[in-house]
Order: structure tokens, then C-alpha cells, then sequence
């Protein structure tokens, strides 16, 4: 195709987006009613999702090692952990530490259990591959010698491990079904808008032009259409992102998760929002003017 | 440069539209096709311009072999057509100018060859004054001379006017008439299917009547002819 018709296609797909008045108001609308529920769901969803990540990989096998093993024993038992299948990291913890992390967490009191007094463990926290591994690795790591105790959190982390599945498998289906909502609806909403049309695209035909001509302006209009209606959502989501995230910061530090951070997370976001928009309005347009191309 | 040969158009629901019309048009000619309400002069003129097709026999235009013809050239046919209609069909959402030019867009020509064939056309019409206007602003008359314009913006070698003045007082037909007929004066073949009795009797042409389907007569120089 020559530059001035590409040149012309675009500026006769400008022209008729103004000259269309109250049915771009309409078409624009429809996309931006759908995609800001896109954009939101969409957010809060990727940011679901990251969460149960970090919960799922933050479940350890704590390996408690009994009080009187030797350095080399210790050594060894550490290296035996290593060893197992679905191990990524063995980390020790001497009981001092895990101490320490008692008082910080509950309290002065526990004070009085320092030095001596101390009744805990040192502990290895076993990193595994996958969540569902943990609790093998942990079956595995207690009948290791040395070894007092092996915990996972038991059934509360496999409670856990079900409730973020289910919610990552829910949340994964209702994406995809308000996806096809909005397909559903941008498209139904354009093809309005050139079913008032068709008389146009027929004179088209009578003066000779090819089923590829009439259909760029109409395609392009539609992205524009796609675009505009896109450009609200954008600026809602980007704005409650940051509005959300700021507010949320010192809970996101305190609980030991965190958000995606605004950039690039919103620079995704938008450009996410604009091609579903822009993709989904040139199809609408291209689908619902096919059959008045026929010859 | 048009010929039919053993034409029918018999449509789904089983009506006849033309019957067995087998006839010859020149280059240079001006053709009136005459016949009552429902004789089948539009299905003749849909089948010049393959809105239709026929049922059998075959119509040959220029290089163009309509029994052969995949979808894909009936544009390029159109492209050597005017086409023009008794509701005008004009694109609502285009100016005057924009209406003309969009005939010569599509066949993909440059805007500076666009813009002074457009402005020559409309002046032809007597429609230069009235660029910017979009189509509701102009009377049926006016209407009806952009839509004669843009069918003869790109030269065609022939152009098809079904019942141009259908929708027209008489001064107003008279003036359309003078158009067609300094077009068909540039060797324009021109083919027009029309009820109006006035026009025929009094510019004479070659006359072609359909009555039930039927090309019923076919006059040089003939009248209107058929009682009301």
C-alpha cells in the first residue's frame, strides 16, 4: 500500500470519529466501562498473585537439631538436608538467633531466657522447589539423625497451600471471562455503530472500492475508538495503584509481602489496558463489517 | 463495448426479472431503458453493474466476461463505471468535495491529480461553490448533480443512471438532462432507465423497452411509447 493512502486511511478514520459524534461518545464509553473493570481486576489479581507466591515460598522446613550434637555433626546434618531432593537452601539458625527473633516479635519478656536459660534449638530452615515438596522434605529431615523435630506448619500450610491454589485458579478463570466480556462488549458496541453504516459501505462498493479499502478506515477507527476508551482506566488505575500502595506500605513491611511496585508495574499495566483496547476495537470493527463485504 | 447474450435473472423466491434479452451496446451511445413498474429495468441495471447476477447467458463489458469474473475484479469493473442512483447515494458523513474525491481515492490516485479533476467535475455540474457542504444541505437537484460528479470523476467509459429524475421536479430533471447528455457528448456511453414520459419524447435516443422481463423493443432514435 502506498504512504498517501495509509496517510489518507488514517485521516479518514480521524475525520469519521469526529463526524460519528454521539456514536464514538457511545462506543468510547462502552470500552472504557469494560476495560476499567479489566484494569482493576486485572491489578488486584497480579498483585493476588504475587502475595501467595511470597506466602508460599516463605513455608520453611524448620529441621531443629537436638542440643548435643558437635560442630562436625552439625556439619554434616546440614549437608544431609542439602542433599535431599526438591532442596534449594539450607539455612542455620543458632538458638541464640531464633531468640532474638522471639523478642522482637513478642516481646521483652522473653529476655529472661537468654544465655543459659535459653530452652530452644539451633534449627536449619529448609527451602524447598516447589510448595508441595515441603512436606516430603519435612517427612524426609526428621528421620535424619540429630534431628529433634521437622515442622512445616502442618496442616495450616497445607490448608494454606489449597486456599492460594483455589484463589490463583478462580482468579485465573474470572480474568479470563471478563476478557471475553469485554471482547463481547466492545465489539457488540462497534458493531452497532456500523450497522448504521452499512448504506456507506455499500455506496463504497458501488464506486469501486476493494473490500481491503473500505476496511482499514473502519479498522483504524476502531483501534482509535480502542485508545480513547482505554485512556480513563489508564489514569484510574495508575492513580488508585499509587493512592493503594502508599496506603498499604507500612502494612506490606509489617506483614512480610509486598506489591508490585508502581514502575514498571503500571507502565505494564497501561500499555496492557491500551492494547486490549486498540486489539479488541480494530477486531470488533474488522468482524462486524465482514458480512457487508460480501460480494 | 456492452453485450448480453440469452440473459435471464430468475431470483430465489422464483420471480423472473429478465427474460432472454440478448442486445449490444456502443461505445458513444445514449440508451433510455423504458418499461412500467416491475417490468425488470433495475434488474437490468443491477446486472450492468454485477450487483446482480444472472441466472444464465452471459454479459460481457469491455475486457470484463461477467460469467468469468471472480469477486475480486468487480471493483476494478465499477472502477470503469458511473454509476449513478434515483436516491443519489452519497456518503452522508462526506462534504461535497470529499464525495467526489472519495471515487478517485479508492483507485488509489494522488491527492494533487485528486483535487483539480474534483473541483473540474464539480464545476461541470455547477456545484463549485458548494464544496464544504455535506449532502443534507443540499436539494434533491443539487444531490443529484454530486452524485453525477463522482460518477464521472474518473472518465468512465460508461455511465449508469437508474431513474436519475425520479426524485426531481421537471426544471430540475431538464437540468440533470443537459448533464448527462454534454457527458454522453465526450463519448461517454450513457445508459439510463427512466419513467419520465417528458425526457424521453424529448431528447430522442435509442430506446429499449422491458416489459415482463422482456426486451419488448429496441427503437434508434425512439419515444417514450408506452400508454400510462
Amino acid at each position: 500500500m502506498k504512504i498517501s493512502v495509509i496517510k489518507r486511511h488514517l485521516g479518514d478514520s480521524l475525520k469519521s470519529l469526529r463526524r460519528n459524534g454521539w456514536m464514538t461518545v457511545a462506543a468510547v464509553s462502552a470500552v472504557t466501562v469494560t476495560l476499567l473493570l479489566v484494569g482493576i481486576v486485572m491489578a488486584l489479581l497480579f498483585n493476588v498473585n504475587r502475595v501467595s507466591h511470597q506466602v508460599e515460598n516463605d513455608v520453611n522446613v524448620r529441621v531443629s537439631v537436638d542440643r548435643s550434637v558437635t560442630k562436625k555433626q552439625k556439619s554434616k546434618l546440614r549437608s544431609e538436608l542439602a542433599d535431599l531432593p526438591s532442596v534449594t537452601s539450607v539455612k542455620y539458625r543458632s538458638r541464640s538467633t531464633e531468640l532474638k527473633s522471639i523478642i522482637s516479635g513478642y516481646g521483652q519478656q522473653w529476655q529472661m531466657f537468654k544465655g543459659d536459660e535459653n530452652p530452644l534449638n539451633d534449627v536449619f530452615l529448609v527451602k524447598t522447589k516447589s510448595p508441595a515438596a515441603t512436606m516430603k522434605v519435612a517427612k524426609k529431615a526428621g528421620k535424619l539423625a540429630n534431628v529433634t523435630e521437622a515442622s512445616y506448619g502442618g496442616k495450616t500450610a497445607r490448608k494454606l497451600f489449597r486456599y492460594v491454589n483455589n484463589m490463583r485458579n478462580w482468579g485465573t478463570g474470572f480474568a479470563i471471562m471478563l476478557l471475553f466480556v469485554a471482547i463481547f462488549l466492545i465489539s457488540n458496541t462497534i458493531r452497532i455503530t456500523i450497522l448504521s453504516r452499512q448504506n456507506e459501505i455499500a455506496v463504497m462498493r458501488l464506486v469501486g472500492a476493494t473490500n481491503s479499502y473500505i476496511r482499514w478506515p473502519f479498522l483504524l477507527e476502531g483501534a482509535w475508538t480502542g485508545l480513547l476508551g482505554s485512556i480513563v482506566p489508564i489514569v484510574v488505575v495508575d492513580v488508585g495503584y499509587n493512592l493503594i500502595y502508599h496506603s498499604m506500605s507500612a502494612t506490606q513491611a509489617a506483614n512480610g509481602f509486598t506489591f508490585y511496585p508502581q514502575m514498571p508495574f503500571l507502565l505494564w499495566m497501561d500499555l496492557l489496558l491500551a492494547g486490549i483496547g486498540i486489539v479488541i476495537g480494530a477486531l470488533g470493527s474488522v468482524v462486524s463489517m465482514r458480512r457487508f463485504l460480501k460480494i | 463495448m456492452i453485450s448480453m447474450d440469452k440473459v435471464t435473472k430468475q431470483y430465489d423466491n422464483g420471480v423472473t426479472g429478465i427474460r432472454d434479452v440478448t442486445l449490444e451496446i456502443q461505445q458513444g451511445e445514449f440508451v433510455y431503458i423504458v418499461g412500467p413498474s416491475g417490468a425488470g429495468k433495475s434488474t437490468f441495471i443491477k446486472m450492468l453493474y454485477h450487483q446482480l447476477t444472472p441466472s444464465s447467458g452471459d454479459i460481457k463489458f469491455n475486457k470484463f466476461d461477467f460469467a468469468t469474473m471472480k469477486p475480486r475484479e468487480v471493483p476494478m469493473l465499477r472502477r470503469e463505471m458511473g454509476i449513478v442512483f434515483q436516491d443519489f447515494k452519497l456518503l452522508p458523513r462526506m462534504t461535497v468535495f470529499e464525495n467526489v474525491a472519495y471515487a478517485m481515492q479508492v483507485v488509489e490516485k494522488e491527492d494533487d491529480e485528486i483535487k483539480p479533476r474534483v473541483l473540474q467535475v464539480l464545476k461541470e455540474v455547477g456545484l463549485e461553490h458548494k464544496l464544504r457542504r455535506f449532502p443534507s444541505e443540499l436539494s434533491g437537484g443539487e444531490q443529484q448533480r454530486v452524485a453525477i460528479a463522482r460518477a464521472i470523476a474518473n472518465k468512465p467509459t460508461v455511465l449508469i443512471a437508474d431513474e436519475p429524475t425520479g426524485n426531481l421536479d421537471p426544471e430540475t430533471s431538464e437540468g440533470i438532462m443537459d448533464i448527462l447528455e454534454l457527458i454522453n457528448s465526450q463519448d461517454t456511453t450513457v445508459i439510463m432507465a427512466t419513467h419520465n414520459r417528458d425526457v424521453v419524447n424529448s431528447r430522442q435516443h435509442r430506446v429499449l423497452e422491458i416489459a415482463g422481463g422482456e426486451l419488448v423493443r429496441d427503437e434508434e432514435e425512439g419515444s417514450y411509447g408506452i400508454e400510462d
